[in-house]
């Protein structure tokens, strides 16, 4: 999808002209299905297939379709999740760690500032009111277009004794891609941040043992960011080649 | 061919002192004067029999016991969630019923929950296609667990219970052919609901099936629980506690096995699982020998469910197994022909003779598929092996902005060095194949 993605103008930013001014079918959907409180403008794709300029024959040159992300939450979040916001932020200097809260489709996430991601893993772990104590997934997730916070990675977290479940998202931006690691905290999270690093290039520090995972070690670039291209690679068979299928026209 | 032929051999001066590699040449042909004790690192795979696939375990070891393992994947990567970005929601089925392929439809079903749960239309997947997809998934965690148990009775040697876990094995993948059309990666489950209704007298073989099952699972608890060859190699070996499971995120029998009741079939239920009589088998016996026990406990619960579910289908016959929106749903319902796959004449008749806004119809949902309203969700369920999660993120298009799966043999594998360390190497064999690690799911 990467070869859709167009530079948006200069400023990224959504406006309320935007929300406004934009009556497309997907957007009303979003705004009817979501349960999110506020709804944000992530980017802004232009035209059909991917086809810019006078390639374009579509007909379909002059559509808008803004990417539209569940936006914060305000208190009251409603149930367990104003008490496990409360209890996270009255943590050891932990004020300031929450950024922001999303609440969407039944699910709370909590984005956390990097720099209090170890410690905010271990007061959630050891917490007896928190006590997740199971980290049961890591993923990353590259964002092209959101200037300064390209590489989201996401921690999904339980609490068996509680039977509750929460995710944390950490951003950071491409030029710095550093993030604290939470092995200390999981060691399950061991695998999982070396296959975020392999695939996204997301530099975990304090991990013990930050090495590719599934990729050859002497693989370059990190191929499921979003501008790696699928397919295309040489294969070690004479004559052989292996055309990138991310050719084929998409609905941008 | 001698040490100083093999570019690939040598010796290698390092700050713990000289490093001797070998690649299989005569043992006395290598000049090891001057080394104290026994200390190798021996590779052992990716192409060993005993690794369930392309697992490569390098191993520390002092004579036969085992100072340290690691574990070295990737040799089975395929680049599944890569590939899912560029195919659209309901394609995404085809590509992530191959990782774990033992175990087919716990990684369907993780991945059409987290696509509805996008949509927002959990709810409204009719009860029909909800019923038949827990059946398949029962029917699935017994052909899993009978595939663990052959494949660790072969490891041990014991050659009878491989022959008897295959054979039955056989059992489910017939009823799953007669179903779905294929034995694995199947695509069956759909977002919305799944593929296609059961075929004609599908029920009586799955009855039949299930009676013959019923009557050959005993013959595994015969052969095996109180078998002394077998509970010498099994028990004690491969200890993990809670507090290890945890730490590691080991989930499944591997949890169940230190009498923690961790089953998100009951913990947090999913397509209808509350409504069915099960018992959650646990087992406080954290080793090699507990979670074969539990796993042989839990095809017997599996058949239970299975039993209700048949029931269940013969009472709703006729009842739709697609949601009612039909920017949703898939156009068309194929049926199986005389070849075992076949058509829609109906709707090919309709498409192609009656409606044209029905082929366009058609034609745009076919191929550019149905939107998703941006935003990300994680769903997890119960697969044979423990958690499967799939985390799925929108961007408001057809395809998927990022599907990544959390899959509970890439976690569990983790383990295998705690698991192995300070035992002896042939345990290594019995603690992997305790874990029952499927290297499709692993390197996704």
């Amino acid at each position: 999808m990467s070869d859709d993605t167009k530079p948006t103008g200069a400023d990224p930013t959504p406006t309320d002209a935007d929300r406004t001014q934009d009556p497309s079918h997907e957007t009303q959907n979003e705004l009817e299905r979501s349960e999110a409180h506020d709804l944000e403008i992530v980017e802004v794709r232009e035209g059909s297939f991917g086809v810019h300029g006078t390639g374009d024959t579509t007909g379909f040159g002059g559509l808008r379709r803004p990417v539209i992300m569940p936006g914060a939450a305000t208190p009251p979040f409603g149930g367990w999740y104003d008490d496990v916001a409360q209890r996270l932020a009255g943590g050891d200097g932990l004020t300031d760690a929450i950024e922001k809260v999303v609440i969407d489709r039944g699910e709370i996430t909590f984005f956390i500032r990097r720099e209090r991601l170890a410690a905010t893993a271990r007061h959630l772990r050891d917490d007896p009111q928190l006590r997740f104590e199971f980290c049961a997934s890591v993923s990353g997730v590259h964002f092209p277009h959101e200037t300064g916070r390209e590489l989201h990675v996401v921690y999904e977290l339980t609490s068996m004794t509680h039977n509750r479940h929460i995710r944390l998202e950490v951003v950071a931006p491409d030029a710095d891609p550093h993030i604290p690691s939470v092995v200390p905290t999981y060691p399950t999270a061991d695998w999982h941040e070396r296959e975020v690093w392999d695939m996204f290039g997301v530099i975990f520090d304090g991990h013990p043992a930050l090495t590719r995972i599934l990729m050859p070690d002497d693989w370059p670039g990190h191929p499921q960011r979003k501008d790696y291209p699928l397919g295309g690679i040489p294969v070690e068979f004479k004559g052989g080649t292996i055309a990138p299928p991310d050719d084929r026209r998409s609905y941008s | 061919m001698t040490i100083h032929d093999d570019p690939y051999a040598g010796t290698t001066e390092t700050p713990e002192g000289p490093v001797f590699n070998v690649t299989g040449q005569d043992w006395d042909s290598i000049d090891v004067e001057g080394i104290e004790g026994d200390h190798l690192v021996v590779n052992m795979g990716p192409q060993h029999p005993s690794t369930h696939g392309v697992l490569r375990l390098i191993l520390e070891i002092d004579g036969e016991q085992i100072l340290g393992a690691r574990a070295g994947i990737g040799y089975l990567h395929t680049g599944i969630e890569k590939n899912m970005e560029y195919r659209t929601w309901t394609q995404g089925v085809t590509f992530c019923t191959r990782m774990d392929y033992v175990a087919p439809f716990s990684n369907e079903a993780v991945y059409v929950a987290a696509v509805e749960k996008l949509l927002g239309i959990t709810d409204d997947v009719p009860e029909r296609a909800q019923i038949i997809r827990v059946m398949m998934l029962e029917l699935n965690r017994v052909s899993s667990h009978l595939v663990a148990i052959a494949t660790g009775g072969m490891e041990l040697g014991a050659l009878t219970v491989m022959t008897c876990g295959f054979r039955d094995r056989e059992i489910i993948l017939k009823l799953f052919e007669t179903i779905t059309g294929l034995r694995m990666n199947h695509a069956y489950f759909r977002p919305g609901g799944v593929a296609l209704d059961l075929p004609e007298g599908a029920l009586d073989e799955l009855r039949d099936g299930v009676a013959l099952l019923r009557k050959r699972l005993p013959e595994y608890a015969a052969l095996c629980n109180a078998n002394p060859i077998f509970m010498g190699r099994l028990k004690g070996v491969g200890h993990l506690d809670l507090a290890g499971c945890l730490a590691l995120g080991v989930t499944g029998p591997p949890l169940r096995a230190t009498g923690y009741d961790w089953d998100l079939r009951k913990k947090r239920p999913y397509f209808g699982y509350e409504t069915y009589d099960f018992e959650v088998v646990t087992r406080d016996e954290p080793d090699a020998y507990g979670r074969f026990r539990i796993r042989l406990d839990e095809m017997a619960e599996s058949l239970k469910i299975v039993e209700q579910c048949i029931e269940r289908l013969a009472a709703t016959e006729g009842q739709p197994v697609m949601v009612a929106d039909r920017k949703i749903a898939w156009p068309s319902q194929l049926s199986v022909g005389a070849d075992g796959q076949g058509n829609s004449p109906e709707h090919i008749r309709h498409i192609m003779g009656e409606s044209m806004e029905a082929l366009i119809h058609h034609f745009k949902l076919v191929t550019e598929g149905f939107r998703v309203p941006a935003g990300q969700v994680y769903t997890e369920i119960e697969s044979p092996k423990g958690v499967i999660g799939c985390h799925a993120v929108s961007d408001g298009g057809t395809r998927p902005f990022r599907a990544h799966f959390r899959d509970p043999s890439f976690v569990n594998l983790q383990s295998v060095s705690a698991m192995c360390e300070g035992g002896m190497l042939s345990d290594v064999i019995v603690a992997v194949a305790s874990v029952d690690p499927v290297m499709g799911g692993v390197d996704r």
